[in-house]
């Protein structure tokens, strides 16, 4: 294992511990429960929320609680040139899941029995961090939606390139020429719980801690812009 | 001992997980939990209070049928003994014989002679059980079969502003207009009139809901109904009673 001594500077000039321009909107699509975009750098994400409504296939009803189904997609063209194979696969499979696993420890669903609550999260472009932008997006419909939830969740992607903790990696970082690790954080702002976890690469124990202290401190700040945006919509003017 | 602190206003809007308040000295009610020693919001909503009680109103969200709410379903399906009804929330309703008619209906009758699918009808819930399992009634004054005319279905949350106070906002409309109106606690608006006073309806309901959160909303309306009415005849025909 080789680190570099040399200063390591990012691609985009920003601090380490500072992350790509935010914004957030609530209520971008008429015909759904609830919706919202989250835009953080190039990667935008757009969530919408359908139901609680009558959920078929039959045998995936719950008579005890509602379900949640996630359902992540990139747009053909939403990456770096190269097309996207539209339809799932295999990466976007478990990208649903984890999200689905995310969102779901926030959520009340037990006033629903044998319902189902669907959230679509689409891309129209991406530059890495996406499942972190599409839970942050997926959060906020669900709370637009009118949902019993206990808190919202916040995410962001933390990394570590060559020693150096940095936060929300763009695509250029991620495929930096070195050891990278790259660690997605899920949050409940408020009481700091983590709902998700993940990481690609190496990295040592204390880097690592490092990472997630960062990741904490960043999702209190994206939390705001939620906050914001939801309150935002509907703002007496 | 903790001091208690109230962190909201009374008619401030919160999100999922925001502190409302701080200490034992406020009850949860409504909308919201109580985490320790805070009490936070668990939807979207406007803070309410009544004393220590804080309860939160929600600004979105779909309808669920309560006991007693008189709704305008449509119907979906016949069944053995009975109808099954698109309640417009997550969940049908059954309309059963008994509750369907005062009439006897003899065995093996046709029951899409009483309603087929596809009907909207006026109609009361009487029974949700702890499954959301809904039963409907059409026994009570003004519960019938809507004849021909429009639905459209707004925002649940809006029906408190689309019917006004004691009826102030639909009645408004109904004299303006010349158009019969029916709201649903469920969301559904059924109208009819002369075509053209109909669009003019639909627009002014459709106006309601855009602009919930204004107030003086009613004088509003009374002076776009005004401007946009003017040619109607006031004339309204009466609506058949059954």
């Amino acid at each position: 294992m080789t680190k570099s001594n040399a200063i390591f500077k990012r691609p985009d000039g920003r601090a380490f511990d500072e992350t790509r321009p935010i914004t957030a909107k609530v209520g971008v699509i008429k015909n759904a429960q609830g919706s919202a975009m989250f835009q953080i750098g190039d990667t935008q994400a757009i969530a919408a929320v359908y139901g609680p409504r009558n959920l078929f296939p039959k045998f995936l009803q719950n008579p005890r609680k509602g379900i949640l189904r996630c359902f992540y997609n990139m747009m053909p063209f939403s990456g770096h040139g190269e097309r996207i194979r539209p339809g799932g696969s295999r990466r976007s499979k478990e990208i649903s899941m984890v999200t689905q696993n995310a969102l779901l420890p926030v959520l009340n669903l037990d006033d629903f029995p044998n319902a189902g609550v669907d959230v679509f999260i689409e891309f129209p472009q991406t530059d890495a961090g996406s499942r972190c932008a599409g839970i942050c997006a997926a959060s906020m419909a669900l709370a637009d939606a009118g949902l019993p939830m206990k808190d919202l969740v916040a995410a962001v992607a933390v990394g570590n390139i060559n020693g150096n903790i940095i936060v929300d990696l763009n695509y250029a970082e991620e495929a930096y020429d070195g050891q990278v690790a790259d660690i997605p954080v899920a949050m409940l702002p408020n009481s700091g719980k983590v709902t998700l976890l993940q990481m690609d690469g190496i990295s040592e124990r204390e880097e690592l801690k490092k990472a997630l202290e960062l990741g904490k401190k960043t999702c209190q700040k994206i939390y705001e812009v939620q906050k914001q945006a939801l309150k935002g919509k509907y703002k007496v003017d | 001992m903790t001091t208690d602190a109230l962190n909201v206003k009374e008619k401030d809007i919160v999100v999922p997980g925001e502190s409302l308040a701080v200490g034992m000295g406020f009850l949860p009610s409504w909308g919201t939990y109580r985490d320790g020693d805070s009490i936070r919001a668990s939807r979207l909503g406007l803070v309410q209070m009544d004393g220590k009680v804080i309860k939160l109103v929600p600004l979105s969200g779909a309808y669920l049928p309560r006991m007693g709410d008189v709704i305008i379903g449509l119907v979906i399906d016949v069944l053995m003994s009975g109808w099954r009804v698109d309640t417009f929330s997550p969940y049908s309703a059954v309309l059963t014989l008994a509750e369907a008619t005062s009439e006897f209906i003899p065995k093996k009758a046709d029951l899409t002679k009483y309603f087929d699918i596809g009907d909207v009808i006026m109609t009361k819930v009487t029974n949700v059980t702890s499954q959301n399992l809904v039963d409907v009634s059409m026994k009570g004054p003004g519960l019938r079969k809507l004849g021909p005319g429009r639905t459209l279905v707004v925002d649940p949350h809006r029906v408190p502003r689309v019917i006004g106070k004691n009826g102030s906002m639909v009645s408004m409309i109904k004299d303006h207009t010349g158009c019969n109106i029916l709201v649903g606690q469920n969301g559904v608006v059924w109208l009819s009139g002369e075509p053209e006073n109909e669009v003019i309806t639909v627009q002014a309901i459709e106006r309601i809901c855009a602009e919930s959160h204004i107030s003086g909303l009613t004088e509003k309306m009374q002076r776009w109904l005004e401007q946009n009415a003017k040619h109607v005849n006031r004339s309204r025909p009466q609506e058949p009673m059954q």
